[in-house]
């Protein structure tokens, strides 16, 4: 059966250790980013998520000069972070300004004085690459338990508050009317970002971590009218560009320039980015038919729902 | 002919749904709300009429438990619950000051009237029979069935409204608090909003407050008008409040009440006023058809 599928699965991709562990977290971390990310677009906070990936570059920088793994690292730089945009007053849209402006930058600052001391002492740049642009393939297998448990509180925390933080990411007012705690959800919602940010780090890197959060879920956006649904298509494409990015960076290893692999990262990217452009084309092709028929009113077309 | 579609039942002394009594808010120096005072009984239909900045939103958020009174308290009727802020948010249901959804919501209009009845529960709504019948059942008592499927963002500011309305009301409230519906709807989409207010209300029987500048396409229905001028208030019927004397004494300065074509302006006198500059002389909610 490997005959028939070589062109597409290259040699030993089925035996190797390295590609399960990234297929197992790159599904679990699709399906987080995903769920996540559907409320991050519709709360228009994906600059929180640019905010979380600049801080936990630091934070991984930090975890790799004290040498320890640097999940840890992003982990407690995103939710020291989450802590910062909170007290600074993230929610609000003023405050936004400065929190990305004083605390990213004093972050980022900690994060080149990190990594200049590490690297210096281990005359290396692997842990820069590997941080910024992450990869895959790398994670070794005493991580999982803790990628899984992360998944785990993430979901978790976002499934058990979805009703108040889908009503109050709609229309805060309207939440508060209705006696939900408005902040309190924001806060926790903001924790759950901050994790699923630190996951999408490991896998792909802190520069691209946000285009996994933000990317499937605004694709998915586009697809589906239906909140729940939402969540599912996001967590899927995100899944499938994971794989694929998999499929086609193991590929890459007989591709010129021989002997290197490329990047992961860039394939899952691009695939999440070429998804989005695709997503517009059923509104897109839409548009053209109401215009073509402007007596068809939106009200009688068929429910064809996601 | 502009009687009003229902009549509320005469109200019984300590039965109001709402009793607003002596609220002051006062916001770093500026008084915002000055002894504002007014009760609405079961099933009655209130306008809150006044221009911008009168503080129609500050006395709904008062109400709502959103702002603190600096002075004086909110009541409210029906049963008691030991904690006030849950029987608050029982008994009133509440549709915000016009916003636009955004286009890409993934909400489908049913989905909206459906978080109306378990928005503050927590997990993920389980579908069953019960909960598609109750949202299919007030998804036709705003006559929006027509547009159930689309996604919000994508209907019309009055069909918005209806949503927003049936969002509130799916939660049984005594009283349903609704911030400028009538703001950016066309004459057309704005008496039909009236006349499902009305409708429904009187069906279900539940008390309306609802705020707007333009008193006219409320007329035939309100039962009874809290008039805010500069954080102070007048209540009473229509006839009662829409009075050169009362006005006059409201704005603190000679107000005319004119007939004309039947319609009612209401008009300053002649002043420097800077408070009545911005309004050319002629309160906006002023003019009222009264035959």
């Amino acid at each position: 059966m490997s005959h028939f599928l070589s062109p597409v699965f290259a040699s030993g991709f089925f035996e190797s250790e390295a590609v399960h562990i990234a297929l197992g977290v790159g599904t679990l971390v699709a399906v987080v980013t995903g769920v996540v990310g559907v409320f991050t677009v519709m709360r228009g906070q994906s600059f929180a998520g640019e905010a979380f990936g600049d801080l936990g570059t630091t934070g991984g920088a930090g975890a790799y000069y004290v040498g320890v793994g640097p999940l840890w690292g992003f982990v407690l730089g995103n939710v020291i972070a989450a802590g910062a945009m909170e007290a600074i007053g993230v929610q609000r849209v003023r405050g936004r300004d400065l929190a990305t402006g004083i605390v990213l930058g004093a972050g980022l600052g900690l994060a080149a004085l990190f990594l200049h001391l590490y690297t210096t002492g281990h005359s290396t740049t692997g842990a820069t690459v590997t941080i910024l642009f992450g990869s895959v393939f790398a994670i070794s297998g005493s991580t999982i338990p803790l990628i899984v448990l992360l998944s785990a509180i993430v979901l978790a925390i976002t499934l058990t508050i979805y009703r108040p933080l889908l009503l109050s990411s709609v229309n805060a007012e309207m939440a508060s009317a209705r006696g939900i705690p408005v902040r309190l959800v924001g806060v926790l919602y903001l924790l759950a970002l901050a994790l699923a940010a630190a996951l999408a780090a490991i896998t792909i890197g802190t520069i691209l971590s946000t285009a996994l959060i933000v990317g499937p879920a605004a694709s998915a956006l586009r697809l589906t009218r239906r909140p729940l649904t939402a969540l599912l298509v996001a967590a899927s494409i995100g899944i499938g560009a994971m794989w694929l990015g998999i499929v086609l960076a193991y590929d890459s290893y007989n591709w010129p320039p021989h002997g290197t692999i490329w990047p992961v990262s860039f394939f899952v990217v691009t695939l999440v980015f070429v998804t989005y452009l695709l997503s517009g084309l059923p509104e897109a092709r839409r548009r053209r038919r109401a215009e073509r028929a402007p007596s068809e009113s939106s009200a009688v077309r068929p429910a064809t729902a996601s | 002919m502009n009687e009003a579609p229902h009549r509320a039942p005469p109200a019984t002394p300590g039965q109001e749904v709402l009793q607003v009594d002596g609220v002051s808010v006062r916001l770093s120096g500026r008084t915002i709300l000055d002894r504002v005072s007014f009760q609405i009984a079961p099933g009655q239909f209130t306008g809150l009429i006044g221009s911008n900045g009168a503080g129609k939103t500050t006395l709904f958020r008062v109400i709502l438990g959103l702002q603190a009174a600096s002075a004086g308290r909110v009541l409210f009727g029906g049963p008691a619950h030991p904690r006030e802020h849950v029987r608050r948010h029982r008994l009133v249901g509440y549709v915000p000051q016009k916003f636009l959804f955004d286009q890409d919501v993934p909400l489908r209009a049913r989905d909206l009237v459906g978080l109306g009845i378990d928005a503050h529960r927590l997990g993920v709504p389980r579908p069953s029979r019960s909960r598609r019948a109750l949202v299919q059942e007030m998804l036709h008592a705003v006559d929006a069935e027509r547009f159930a499927d689309t996604r919000v963002g994508k209907l019309s500011g009055g069909e918005q409204q209806r949503i927003l309305i049936a969002h509130a009301l799916i939660a049984r409230p005594r009283l349903l608090l609704l911030d400028e519906p009538l703001a950016n709807l066309d004459l057309g989409s704005a008496q039909e909003v009236v006349a499902l207010l009305a409708r429904i209300t009187s069906e279900q029987q539940i008390a309306v407050l609802i705020s707007a500048h333009e008193i006219n396409p409320l007329l035939p229905v309100i039962d009874r008008i809290v008039y805010l001028a500069a954080g102070r208030a007048v209540s009473g019927s229509t006839e009662e409040v829409v009075r050169p004397d009362v006005l006059s004494e409201l704005y603190g300065r000679h107000v005319d009440v004119l007939h004309v074509h039947g319609r009612v302006l209401i008009v300053a006198g002649a002043g420097e006023d800077a408070d009545l500059a911005g309004h050319e002389g002629v309160f906006p909610g002023a003019a009222a058809v009264l035959s």
